[in-house]
């Protein structure tokens, strides 16, 4: 490395010399101690409400500790910044929170700061994209019209009681609703955002582990250890740089080069070669994240009686042990229910709900499709967009697999759209009259969130418009339940419903994988695959 | 001369908006971007009404066309998803892309006229015969393939540079993204300057020049050269607008934040201030080559005048 440190320099000095242009040379390398990481452009401004992509999350995870926390490692929701929260009916709930909590400019966590977060964060002239998880909250439809201006700067149900008291009244009963607030929407704020909303912007404040240093938007950003951090999770490394990659095949490269610590997107290419390449430091673990293939309902030539056989068939005629195994290189699991394994026990996961629907037996598949009256119009046409995830391979892997089940070479086609926006534009205009892809990525470990959002009737993303009286009174009463083990049996009950209807079709579930170098240790993944930065050590 | 320019400049009015609208329109029918930035959840129909009013997208094309258009003459480009200003974009972008396009350039001058001069007059032999080759194999591999390979070997596997350019991208970091940039324009240009060199050596002025009893050396920069480089000045400078904006390849590869990654991003994204701001500059970059480039003819050909 000696040679090559002296080779660089050489460069830099004859460039210097030729174009006059020093800047920046030497620079890179960050201090001792520090985590250099790679990142993706945040798509959206770092506010905590608006932001529902892994990369924004990353920082928010760093730089934010709301009323609960979601274990890194099994998932369950703990109390961080909440010393209790109480309720005697599911629906009216007393929030008391601990002392000793500030903001890392010193101003004081207090109860205000949830409720001034909260109502911001709801209220439509915000424009924030994670607005929808205060509809359960008492008086949402008041300051979030569906259209049409606010009738409500506030949400009636949030009150104030003093410094460390809250309450929230509910719209209706949600025993599980307190394991949602690890969620990072949920975060308090501290004046300064509402105060200086442009500078906050610029350089956002929290009450997390971390601090930001300097944020270069679309570059990079360096964050650093908050000593006067009151929490018990405090940083184990003095700082963590972020660095936008492009390509992860780059991140890669640099990462193979000694130039960063941890990637947490081994790109595909190179998943054959990542186990070679990096031996234990190379995670894949499950992330709460499901593929599922949606039938659309709202078309008669689907939902019609009879037809659910043709959907169990189809499932059963999909070889996904194979196609996880060749196209992900196992970064893919089959998918036995409709939820994910990154829910653990305690979140509601039960492995093998979905059944013989979802083993791969390719003669009960033909039988079930021809008994249901067959494949309406005689095909199917899967659609995705392919613009990322190597959606492509699977529906055409899983197309084949159909192909050959039924002995019928033109059973199955491949619908490719260019974008996921005019993908999700296609499926929110009900455009499509074939199965398509839909993907669920978890906001918190509960296994209400793969549900109740799905496939209740008109929920806000049930795409396929899926609805069954049943499945809604099961979901219903397991949210009216007041101990959690009662809920996950009802919403179990209510996977059993999807089992014999099959409204979607699972696919796999999604790992997280990261590679890391030898200068750090202790890297993992949370259940929302974002690594869990304040635990890495250094050197 | 003067008029000439004032001409060229005035044709490049209609030029420049034909192609904004164009790309407006490209993007525009790409579907509504709002849908996307939800993620797998369904967009939350009265948030995504609000996004689409603040980004104009509510109204019709012509009406969107004519609103940008007039920020645009205010030297307002609009703002990106995230919030920045497509100007500050900008401003982060191009200085990366133009040094980068610089190092390519200036590779492709040095090494490509050299090695185009060096076999054009050796023709027919061994030299001449390696250096077609040579090119041949440049010219057939991908820019995606130079790329990682090259990188892996100078940065992983030698360790001499940094795979990655810094977000700063000093010149030393772009050195090695430069020449994977320049090697397929590079091939070009030395065969095209040894194709014209081997045919002007044949020339009556050549002859008369040697003949004078000017110096080989003479003969060869101030004679041959000179006239043997119109079209390859034409090549150079309509490249060096391909190279601004069709280095997003390269861009790619090297993490080099500039032009390429910012197009890439916005097309993604479909967010059309980015795109249409950027290309609309790449155009006005286009169209001054171009024009550049008719100027310099007069300078290497006395024969050529503009009235």
């Amino acid at each position: 490395m000696r040679g090559a440190t002296r080779a660089r320099w050489a460069v830099c000095a004859l460039s210097a010399v030729l174009a006059a242009a020093a800047a920046g040379c030497g620079g890179g390398g960050g201090g001792s101690g520090v985590v250099r990481a790679s990142w993706g452009d945040p798509q959206n401004q770092l506010e905590p409400a608006n932001t529902n992509e892994v990369q924004g999350g990353k920082v928010l995870a760093m730089i934010f500790r709301g009323l609960k926390r979601y274990d890194p490692r099994s998932g369950a929701a703990e109390n961080m910044l909440a010393d209790k929260i109480e309720t005697s009916d599911q629906q009216n709930f007393t929030i008391t929170l601990k002392d000793g909590w500030t903001f890392s400019n010193g101003e004081k966590v207090t109860s205000k700061s949830f409720v001034d977060a909260w109502n911001y964060a709801a209220l439509v002239d915000n424009k924030q994209k994670n607005a929808s998880f205060f509809e359960y909250v008492d008086g949402y439809d008041k300051v979030h019209p569906a259209s049409g201006r606010a009738t409500a700067k506030t949400l009636s149900g949030l009150a104030v009681k003093d410094d460390k008291t809250f309450t929230v009244r509910l719209r209706t009963k949600f025993s599980t609703w307190p394991d949602t607030l690890g969620y990072a929407a949920y975060a308090p704020l501290p004046r300064a955002f509402f105060d200086d909303h442009a500078a906050w912007l610029r350089k956002p404040v929290g009450n997390g582990p971390y601090t930001i240093d300097s944020y270069a938007k679309g570059s990079a950003m360096k964050l650093t250890r908050w000593d006067g951090y009151p929490g018990d999770d405090k940083a184990r490394n003095s700082g963590v740089e972020l660095r936008v990659y492009t390509d992860n095949n780059t991140a890669y490269t640099d990462l193979q080069a000694g130039n960063l610590d941890l990637v947490d997107d081994i790109p595909s290419a190179q998943l054959k070669n990542a186990k070679t390449d990096l031996g234990d430091r190379y995670i894949n673990q499950p992330a709460g994240i499901i593929q599922t293939l949606v039938f659309p309902m709202y078309d008669p030539n689907w939902s019609k009686s009879g037809m659910e056989k043709v959907r169990r068939g189809l499932s059963m005629a999909i070889n996904r042990q194979q196609i996880t195994d060749q196209i992900y290189q196992k970064t893919r699991t089959p998918a036995t229910d409709w939820t994910s394994p990154a829910l653990g026990d305690q979140g509601g996961y039960k492995a093998g709900l979905c059944g013989d629907a979802c083993t791969f037996d390719a003669a009960s598949a033909k039988k079930l499709i021809q008994d249901g009256g067959g494949l309406p119009g005689g095909r199917i046409t899967l659609t995705s967009n392919v613009d990322t995830g190597s959606h492509r391979v699977w529906m055409d892997a899983v197309c084949n697999s159909i192909n050959s089940a039924l002995g019928n070479d033109k059973a199955c086609i491949v619908n490719p759209v260019g974008t996921f926006a005019d993908f999700r534009n296609q499926i929110s205009e009900q455009r499509l009259s074939n199965p398509f892809r839909s993907g669920w990525q978890m906001d918190y470990p509960l296994i209400q969130n793969f549900l109740q959002p799905l496939y209740y009737t008109d929920a806000s993303s049930n795409y396929g418009k899926f609805s069954d009286p049943q499945f809604d009174k099961l979901v219903d009463e397991a949210n009216a339940e007041g101990s959690q083990a009662a809920a996950n049996a009802k919403f179990h009950d209510a996977e059993k419903i999807l089992a014999r209807e099959m409204p979607a079709i699972p696919l796999w579930y999604q790992n997280g994988s990261a590679g890391y170098s030898d200068r750090v240790s202790d890297v993992t993944l949370n259940p929302f695959s974002v690594p869990v930065y304040e635990q890495i050590k250094v050197g | 001369m003067g008029r000439y320019v004032i001409r060229r400049l005035l044709q490049m009015v209609p030029v420049f908006i034909g192609s904004t609208f164009l790309i407006f329109f490209m993007v525009y029918a790409l579907g509504d971007p709002v849908a996307a930035l939800f993620g797998d959840k369904a967009p939350d129909p009265a948030t995504a009404a609000r996004i689409r009013q603040e980004l104009y997208l509510d109204e019709p094309l012509w009406k969107q066309y004519g609103h940008y258009m007039g920020q645009i003459l205010s030297g307002e480009f609009g703002t990106a998803f995230n919030g920045q200003p497509v100007t500050e974009l900008m401003a982060g972008a191009f200085p990366v892309t133009l040094r980068l396009t610089l190092v390519a350039i200036l590779f492709e001058i040095v090494f490509g006229i050299t090695l185009g001069v060096l076999s054009g007059l050796r023709r027919g032999r061994s030299a001449d015969t390696t250096v077609l080759l040579l090119t041949l194999i440049v010219v057939s591999i991908p820019t995606f393939v130079s790329g990682y390979v090259l990188q892996y070997l100078f940065g992983v596997k030698w360790g001499i540079v940094s795979p990655s350019v810094s977000p700063e991208a000093p010149f030393d970091e772009l050195l090695l993204p430069g020449i994977v940039l320049a090697l397929t324009s590079l091939a070009y240009v030395t065969r095209l300057s040894r194709t014209s060199i081997a045919e002007n050596s044949r020339a009556d002025y050549v002859r008369t020049a040697v003949a004078k009893g000017l110096p080989r050396r003479r003969v060869v920069t101030r004679h041959l050269l000179r006239n043997s480089l119109i079209p390859v000045v034409t090549f150079i400078g309509t490249d060096v607008g391909a190279l601004m904006g069709g280095a997003i390849v390269t861009e790619r590869i090297f993490n080099i934040h500039g032009v390429g990654f910012q197009l890439y991003q916005g097309i993604l994204r479909q967010n059309s201030p980015t795109v249409v701001g950027f290309v609309t500059i790449l155009v006005i970059v286009f169209l001054l080559a171009n024009l550049l480039v008719d100027l310099l003819y007069a300078v290497l050909d006395p024969r050529i005048r503009y009235a």
